[in-house]
């Protein structure tokens, strides 16, 4: 029973010559298995271009609903579109809890992965480029196993970026690193998405803080979606900023709240 | 330096078993239960173009059920992977297959296939694909399904997940299969010549201990023990560089 009514970030945030991406409509979205009802009557609506942080406690659904979105599950009832009223297949980059590099690919070959899948023509100089701003610039023939967790998380983001996938979906890719790590990679890809419509999924507080445009909590048995909480600013904001530490407060009292 | 020390470690443990054997030899045993080294060398010599007549008949053997048997386990794994309704007809009866001790099956092969190679690739084929199927089944089944979600939203179609994704996935179990495959392989070649055959180290060595030639005896088993372990370490090091991003701990100078 969700609408974000938020005006869709200003066009100038947005290279002109990039079209705007489209949103993500969420329309009565049902997941059962069996007797359970993991949640119901799910309505979502994110608009283009933002940056939307879904938080949870674990097993309350959201992976699910981030498969579904992304194609992989089949939902019991309802459907999902872009807001654009077309399907979002082939239009959505996806990554996972782990980073999941094939270990016999290099960091290069692993980030054109897609390309090799497709069977296209690998276009190096746009995976130069991405390597560069991920910081993996001349580790391009390192096997994921040489490579630190950061590092590896790097790469994924090199990988997703790679697609040219107007809306991107995270399901908690950067859990497994450390605080100072995780820091610096939620900065890399708040910066490396402002162009896309992105939702990540997270367990962390202060990471939807400083990343999402809007924070969205799904809580209960079966799960429903609470009140979005609206930041303002730029993500990624810094780690102090008031503003986030309110709300990552508040986040957190929601969430023990809605625990009990 | 530590290259070399360990490239000369199996020839001073083949030294060393040849001097426990050479001691053994000044013993009361007598030379037709246990002939010196040097009788069997002699042997060896002697009787060369006639053992490597023999040798190349089970080295050809052994390669036609380790390539048929590679390739029917291969077939086999990927037909139960993609059709689970197949799998549930197959699985029994490839595991009666293997109740059935294949030693058994030898008399029955060589009397419908003959004499000559057929019946010991069969056998061969018989004792390889096994271990093939199961251990390619399970990695390619295995395979993380993160990798293969990955894979579905970056629009990749069944053959490039295979090619891609699930083969590489189900390599390391494969590398398996391929080293038991190895070591097994020589035993069906050896045991189908034994039951009836007109060629193969194991004709000469049946021959040979009929006549009490002791020394042939001793030098087919060389040369077979010679080709076992070469076989086994080929595929050793082909398995190496296939799986070359598998951490290998057992690498240990």
């Amino acid at each position: 029973m969700n609408a974000i009514s938020q005006q869709p970030l200003p066009a100038t945030a947005m290279p002109a010559s990039r079209k705007a991406p489209p949103g993500i409509v969420v329309k009565d979205l049902a997941l059962r298995y069996g007797q359970q009802t993991i949640f119901e009557h799910l309505n979502l609506e994110i608009h283009s271009g933002e940056f939307i942080a879904l938080l949870g406690a674990s097993g309350v659904g959201k992976s699910s609903l981030l498969k579904i979105i992304a194609g992989l599950a089949v939902p019991s009832a309802g459907n999902v579109m872009g807001s654009d009223g077309l399907p979002l297949a082939g239009r959505i980059a996806y990554m996972g809890q782990q980073d999941l590099l094939y270990p016999w690919l290099n960091v290069r070959q692993n980030v054109t992965l897609g390309a090799r899948l497709r069977r296209e023509k690998i276009d190096d100089a746009w995976a130069d480029h991405l390597l560069e701003q991920v910081g993996l610039a001349g580790r391009d023939s390192l096997l994921p196993a040489a490579l630190s967790g950061g590092m590896r998380q790097r790469a994924a983001i090199a990988r997703t970026l790679y697609e040219r996938r107007p809306i991107v979906l995270m399901d908690e890719p950067f859990s497994a690193l450390d605080a100072l790590t995780r820091a610096k990679i939620q900065e890399l890809a708040a910066e490396l998405l402002t162009d896309c419509t992105a939702l990540l999924i997270t367990h962390d507080p202060l990471e939807a803080c400083r990343l999402g445009r809007h924070l969205i909590v799904l809580a209960g048995h079966p799960a429903t979606l609470g009140e979005p909480i609206t930041l303002d600013g730029l993500p990624p904001r810094a780690p102090d900023n008031p503003q986030v530490l309110q709300s990552q407060g508040r986040l957190l009292r929601i969430l023990t709240e809605l625990h009990q | 330096m530590n290259r070399l020390h360990r490239a000369s470690r199996p020839l001073i443990i083949f030294a060393g078993l040849l001097l426990i054997w050479y001691a053994v030899t000044l013993t009361s045993v007598p030379n037709y239960l246990l002939p010196t080294p040097l009788t069997v060398a002699k042997a060896l010599w002697t009787g060369r173009v006639y053992l490597s007549h023999h040798f190349l008949i089970t080295l050809s053997e052994i390669a036609m059920g380790l390539f048929f048997g590679l390739l029917m386990g291969m077939l086999l794994a990927l037909t139960m992977m993609y059709s689970p309704r197949l799998q549930q007809w197959l699985m029994p009866v490839l595991i009666i297959s293997q109740a059935i001790p294949v030693f058994a099956l030898a008399p029955l092969l060589v009397l419908w296939l003959g004499f000559g190679m057929a019946s010991k690739v069969v056998m061969a084929t018989l004792i390889i694909f096994f271990p093939v199927t199961a251990s390619f089944f399970d990695g390619l089944k295995r395979t993380d399904p993160g990798w293969l979600e990955l894979a579905q939203t970056m629009n990749a179609d069944g053959l490039a997940e295979l090619r891609h994704v699930r083969l590489m996935a189900a390599l390391p179990s494969f590398g398996s299969g391929m080293r038991v495959a190895a070591a097994v392989a020589p035993i069906g070649a050896i045991i189908g010549e034994w039951v009836g055959s007109s060629g193969g180290l194991g004709y000469v060595m049946l021959n040979a201990n009929a006549r009490v030639q002791t020394e042939v005896c001793f030098a087919a088993l060389f040369l077979l023990a010679l080709m076992a372990i070469v076989l086994v370490q080929l595929v050793d090091i082909s398995v190496r560089k296939l799986l070359y991003w598998v951490p290998d701990s057992s690498n240990t100078r």
